[in-house]
């Protein structure tokens, strides 16, 4: 479980190890092991002299990072206020009641992270998912659990978002 | 190729956008344009493209139509878009299956494809032309209607509508000086939400001492139902682009920065590559168009914080820290990022600037109201027919922006308020439709401008739940400097929460009033001064609605789940038996083309069975 410093020290190298690249350098680990294994702080912490302290306060206080492993798929659902006037939190409790996990947590099986966002920018066609970088426009209660099954079973469309 | 060989004068420049203009009036293919932002794309375009591309191949007409990608057209309600040119149509809702017939009936006969033309909603009128739908007669889209001219990620097409030309005029023509007396006297606010004097600005950074100067376009657009900054990055980057430039010059500054939110990946993408771009092509980089004045930019994306938008902690978090704000003075004029001084601003504040060097202040100055000048993107969403990006000039009033050129409120329903500037704005009821915006306007009104968002709430929208909805999302934001912030919003939201599950006690709302003053006094950052204003707007124009919900134990809206219970209306059931199969309690029983019945005690109010009803037979109260 990604305990070798060096595949760390790695991506480090690809910006520098100056205190102010702390947050380029989690970015690529986070988008690399989909969260921030503990040796990859530790690792971190040594090579850019900041305190496992600050390092983990930084990791905690954006919501781009996560600390423990999330599952193999990401939904995010929307919480735009465009989108909480048109039922947003409706669906995000239909993903809860599916997925049997609360906003930000992982199923069982790890097959799912579920997630929430202030706002994807994408207003007008909400309320809006987006799962693994895929967006869904309009959604409805009724078409949670399709979503779901194109990821469930596997059958991916090759990144491409498309409209449900 | 997008790229640009190295452009080493003001002279060489104007060749160059020469060239490329001449290229663009030369061009006589038929121009299928399609809108391709992430509302586009989240609606199907880039297949449309595809089978576009696909059904040009198959007829061999490569030579004589093209597919042009562009950004987003701002009329999101109509995805996906085609604008198409020489024939001057506007299709929307296109899909794949649409393509053979463009080709087919418009290309090859010019013959317009009836089914893809635009339909009013209010009063069914067909109009063929963008020129004639009533979305964008009203509006004057200065910043925002280059988006569907130009491809955003080749840089030669900005050179074809007079690209980077205003930089030229800066650099060869002008003094730094003059360049900040231009935008002074034109009037520019920030767009970004407090709307301080652009050109003030500028000058306050240019006269602080120090040999090194940054300047930073805050593109962390994260006041939740805003997005013009996102479509300005996406469908048109140089532009912001320009205005950086232009602005390093006139304050002196040898480098920037761009600070996106990681949630616009198309926008970092194509600001990223534009500034790519603009190296290459020598906009970047030293002594630009042999003026002697160097200026790099570097992109940094942003991990998700709303804070950040505040400027002490963008420049906090650019320096690899939290993103907590500080206190201000001094501000980052005389101490900024790395504690030199530093001019900030959002990305249409950046995009206004070539404009303003391009057509003169005097025209610049004339647009708008005494105070507010120029234009300013909304985004006009939540219940309204024509949902989308609108630019109008200052001064025009709500009820043009949602009745004209939004369309009114979709289903019939009553309007009931609209919410604008984010978090920290509020709610204006139907008797303020006919305030003209403006900064000043909006503010007496107990709202501000912010950076443009705008959410109109129909009579299905529960006014205390949307106060309560903006509290959840303060003290989720809240960094926790200060006290009154983070436990004054986190006491806030327990009241009005409580409010909304029928625990509301009187003398609540008299707590809650004090509370938000409180906070509002109390706090250091624009974050934690203005939290107060989603409920304090609410308090003072939806007292009643609070009332209904303490003394009544009712939502008038039928949207608080503890408050309301539904209900299956005997003479409109017809017993299609829709509603017993999506309820996932298994609440509701009938048989078939019999009143169903649905059992209070198992029903959850998940709001399955009223989505699914056909025959508004679901009464939620």
């Amino acid at each position: 479980m990604h305990n070798d410093p060096s595949e760390f020290e790695a991506i480090i190298e690809r910006h520098s190890s100056e205190k102010q690249y702390l947050i380029p350098i989690l970015q690529d680990i986070q988008s690399q092991f989909n969260y921030l294994p503990p040796v990859a702080l530790a690792t971190v912490s040594k090579q850019l002299d900041i305190p496992m302290i600050d390092i983990i306060s930084v990791a905690s206080f954006y919501n781009a990072f996560s600390l423990t492993p999330r599952g193999e798929h990401v939904v995010t659902v929307c919480m735009g206020t465009a989108c909480h006037v048109r039922g947003g939190p409706k669906i995000l409790e239909e993903f809860e009641r599916r997925l049997k996990v609360p906003a930000g947590g992982t199923t069982e099986n790890k097959q799912f992270t579920l997630e929430t966002v202030a706002c994807l920018g994408c207003c007008a066609i909400g309320p809006v998912v987006v799962v693994d970088g895929d967006y869904y426009a309009q959604q409805t209660i009724g078409k949670v659990e399709s979503v779901l099954k194109k990821y469930a079973s596997k059958e991916k469309n090759n990144g491409k978002p498309r409209e449900n | 190729m997008a790229s640009h060989a190295k452009i080493n004068s003001a002279e060489e420049l104007k060749k160059t956008v020469d060239h490329h203009t001449a290229l663009r009036a030369a061009d006589d293919r038929v121009t299928l344009t399609v809108s391709a932002g992430t509302c586009g794309q989240a609606r199907g375009s880039l297949d449309v493209i595809a089978s576009l591309e696909n059904a040009i191949q198959e007829k061999g007409l490569q030579e004589k139509v093209r597919v042009k990608v562009t950004g987003c057209h701002g009329f999101c309600e109509a995805e996906p878009n085609i604008i198409i040119q020489p024939q001057d149509l506007f299709y929307q809702h296109v899909t794949t299956k649409d393509a053979e017939a463009i080709i087919q009936e418009t290309v090859l006969k010019d013959q317009a494809v009836e089914t893809l033309l635009y339909k009013d909603p209010v009063n069914g009128q067909t109009a063929s032309k963008e020129s004639e739908i009533p979305f964008y007669t009203k509006q004057n889209r200065l910043v925002l209607g280059d988006n569907a001219l130009i491809d955003p990620t080749d840089i030669r097409e900005y050179f074809s509508i007079g690209g980077y030309l205003s930089l030229a005029k800066s650099l060869s023509d002008m003094t730094p000086e003059d360049v900040i007396e231009t935008i002074t006297a034109s009037g520019l606010r920030g767009r970004g939400g407090a709307g301080f004097p652009t050109g003030k600005k500028w000058d306050f950074t240019r006269k602080s001492k120090g040999d090194v100067k940054y300047i930073i376009c805050n593109a962390d657009e994260g006041d939740p139902g805003a997005y013009m900054d996102r479509s300005l990055l996406e469908g048109n980057p140089h532009r912001m682009l320009e205005g950086m430039i232009i602005g390093g010059y006139a304050i002196g500054a040898s480098e920037g920065y761009v600070y996106i939110r990681e949630e616009y990946p198309l926008a970092l993408k194509n600001i990223t590559r534009a500034v790519e771009q603009a190296h290459e092509a020598g906009l970047l980089g030293e002594n630009i168009l042999g003026s002697g004045f160097s200026f790099n930019v570097k992109v940094y994306k942003g991990a998700g914080a709303f804070v950040c938008g505040e400027e002490t902690a963008l420049m906090q978090s650019i320096e690899g820290k939290v993103g907590v704000p500080r206190q201000r003075p001094p501000f980052p004029a005389v101490k900024g990022l790395w504690k030199k001084p530093t001019n900030i601003n959002n990305v249409e504040t950046w995009a206004n600037v070539p404009l303003i060097l391009d057509r003169g202040s005097d025209w610049y100055a004339q647009i708008g109201t005494e105070s507010s000048k120029g234009t300013k993107i909304f985004s006009l969403v939540g219940k309204i027919n024509n949902t989308g990006l609108v630019e109008v000039p200052m001064g025009i009033t709500l009820r043009e922006i949602i009745y004209d050129i939004g369309g009114g409120i979709p289903d019939g329903r009553e309007f009931k308020a609209v919410q604008t500037g984010g978090p920290s704005g509020g709610c204006l009821p139907k008797e303020k439709l006919d305030l003209p915006i403006d900064y000043q306007s909006l503010m007496q009104a107990g709202s501000i401008m912010g950076s443009g968002g705008m959410i109109v709430m129909d009579d299905k929208t529960c006014m205390v739940d949307v106060a309560k909805y903006f509290l959840n999302f303060l003290r989720d934001e809240s960094c926790g400097k200060c006290l009154s912030c983070r436990e004054g919003t986190q006491r806030m939201w327990e009241i009005v929460r409580n409010i909304t599950e029928g625990q509301g006690k009187e003398g609540d709302l008299v707590l809650l009033e004090t509370l938000a003053h409180a906070v509002k006094d109390a706090s250091m950052c624009g974050l934690g001064q203005t939290a107060a204003n989603p409920v304090l707007s609410t308090l003072r124009y939806f007292n009643d609605e609070y009332l209904a919900h303490i003394k009544d134990k009712k939502c008038p809206a039928g949207v608080c789940k503890d408050l309301v219970e539904y209900f299956i209306i005997p003479d409109k059931c017809t017993g299609c038996m829709v509603c017993a199969r999506v309820c996932p309690q298994d609440a509701i029983t009938g048989e078939k083309q019999q009143v169903h019945i649905l059992d209070q005690e198992k029903c959850i109010k998940c709001g399955a069975c009223y989505e699914a009803c056909k025959f508004d037979a679901i009464l939620v109260e």
